[in-house]
């Protein structure tokens, strides 16, 4: 076994690895490796063809393989060590890595830090449960794009596409511009889980009904599949028998959700939190294991590349702080806390010394679609402030500053709390 | 006869809901827009909605066999079957470099092909 030592190791050449990565090189870490399981970097943007990245971070409109490109070519033009066809096999709390490739066989590197930065997976048929038989032409939303963008192969001809979450957005129209029939988008919730611009630029643009309160009901087919059958469902989301109807269809396609991929983040006793399914962290974004990082959908599914990029920056950062060993806790820790309709909020706690920094960005998402919302921010009971928007929607992440100032006003806190709530009268 | 219709703007992922009352191809009066880009979207989206298009085409002799493309700017909704079909039937070869222009001024739309990434030529 090859043993090597390196100041940080990046496990995950995505998006979040990649900004981690260069973060912490230009923060003076040059000891950097990056571990990535494909045979070349960029995680799931190069499958993600089409525009719509980069509005906040470029602050110009490119599509997933350029976004992928810009951080691929930065990462390329430092010194960072990069290992690709490379699985990551174990990763303890002493932040030793175990991994292996074809050509080196097996490593252990043994890490002043780690960046978990794996990503997520999709949900997939098993996960839900669907009725009837199992043929093929069942499959993610994800996969799909992986053979129709990728592999070069469209996997149907007459589709439907169970969720309304982006990729199967995304997929409706993709499908339907090479050829195929997509007739329908069913949704068991009376709202969509994707982006309000994916709906109107995938589904409006080329007619493809958006079926909300449906869901799939059977699958039939023998061999491969051969129709759908849906239904309407009440509003404790159960099918209701007398409005099922079949839809011939080759092709189902799950957008169903995406679950943080956190097997290794296990291994090295990282604590999860229930709510977003990945690790609990600090501002810095370090997990309860000193040392050890998350950024990313490994720590909570993000639905813009540049939330992710922004997270990953704030742990690529922290992570270099950590290795120069000017990284203080405060010895207090307070504890933020998802209030009324808010299904969780990043971070958890706040326990850093504040250093030169001027605000803490929280990241949440709603638990129900709102409208003319407010935002409001408490300290131990106690009002700080609130922000106003025009509505607040589950698949579209929200993300307001806690100022440093307040928090240097008020002192020794133990919790910060936030409420999103509709504006009285609306 | 005067008309009036709630766009989602996709000019950006914010989604603002921009109300648009017009009279045939003539706009009377935009609102909801939090910034310019909602004013030229609704007015577009009204006359004649154009997007980007991305897809992908076959590459020869390439690390991967599509190489993904868009329209450098955004062309007719109308023209995206049409282009779909211009895109399909060409093959590029590798190595290719973001930025490649592969089919240039697309169904006289003054958009270019190119390229969304390297791609290396494959490995033998």
């Amino acid at each position: 076994m090859r043993k090597v030592k390196k100041d940080l190791v990046v496990i995950g050449g995505g998006p979040a690895g990649l900004a981690a990565a260069k973060t912490a090189y230009d923060d003076g870490i040059k000891d950097v490796m990056i571990l990535e399981r494909d045979f070349e970097l960029g995680g799931i943007l190069p499958q993600c063809i089409h525009n719509g990245f980069g509005l906040h971070h470029f602050k110009e409109e490119l599509t997933g393989p350029e976004y992928a490109q810009r951080f691929i070519n930065d990462v390329e033009e430092r010194d960072i060590e990069v290992k690709l066809d490379t699985m990551v096999l174990d990763v303890t709390k002493e932040r030793k890595v175990y991994a292996m490739n074809k050509k080196e066989g097996f490593l252990e590197i043994e890490a002043k830090a780690v960046v978990l930065a794996m990503g997520c997976r999709e949900r997939t048929s098993g996960a839900i449960g669907i009725p009837g038989t199992r043929p093929a032409g069942v499959l993610t939303a994800g996969t799909a794009q992986r053979y129709t963008n990728i592999e070069g192969f469209v996997p149907g001809k007459e589709v439907v596409i169970l969720g309304s979450g982006d990729i199967g957005l995304i997929m409706a129209r993709r499908m339907k511009l090479e050829g195929a029939d997509v007739k329908a988008v069913c949704e068991l919730l009376p709202y969509t889980g994707g982006l309000t611009r994916n709906v109107v630029q995938c589904l409006e643009d080329y007619d493809i009904p958006l079926m909300l309160n449906h869901t799939v009901t059977a699958i039939k087919g023998e061999g491969r599949l051969e129709a759908v059958e849906i239904s309407e469902v009440d509003e404790n989301l159960k099918p209701i028998p007398e409005t099922a109807k079949t839809i011939k269809a080759d092709t189902l396609l799950l957008s169903v959700g995406l679950i943080p991929e956190n097997e290794l983040s296990k291994k090295a006793d990282v604590v999860l939190d229930d709510r977003t399914g990945g690790p609990i962290v600090n501002e810095g974004r370090e997990t309860n294991i000193e040392g050890i990082f998350a950024c990313g959908n490994v720590l909570h599914v993000h639905d813009l590349v540049d939330w992710v990029t922004e997270e990953s920056q704030i742990a690529g950062k922290h992570a270099a702080k950590y290795i120069k060993d000017n990284y203080e806790k405060t010895g207090r820790c307070a504890e933020v806390k998802a209030g009324k309709n808010v299904s969780y909020v990043i971070p958890q706690k706040i326990e850093l010394e504040a250093g030169d920094r001027k605000r803490i960005p929280l990241y949440m998402r709603v638990s129900t679609p709102l409208t003319a919302v407010d935002i409001n921010l408490y300290a131990d009971g106690e009002k700080l402030y609130s922000f106003s928007e025009p509505f607040a929607k589950p698949g579209e992440m929200i993300s307001v500053p806690l100022a440093q100032k307040t928090l240097d006003d008020l002192g020794n806190l133990d919790e910060i709390k936030v409420d999103i709530i509709e504006k009285e009268g609306n | 006869m005067i008309e009036t219709k709630t766009l989602t703007c996709v000019a950006c992922p914010k989604g603002c809901e921009v109300t648009v009352e017009y009279e045939g191809n003539e706009i009377i009066e935009i609102k909801g827009n939090a910034c310019p880009q909602g004013q030229s979207y609704a007015e577009e989206e009204i006359v004649a909605p154009t997007r980007i298009l991305p897809t992908t085409i076959k590459v020869k002799n390439g690390a991967l066999a599509l190489c993904p493309v868009k329209t450098t700017k955004q062309i007719p909704l109308e023209n995206m079957f049409e282009a779909m079909e211009i895109i399909g039937n060409k093959v590029i070869e590798a190595p290719i470099s973001m930025g490649d222009v592969f089919i240039e001024n697309i169904l006289d739309t003054g958009a270019d092909i190119v390229a969304t990434r390297d791609m290396p030529a494959e490995i033998k």
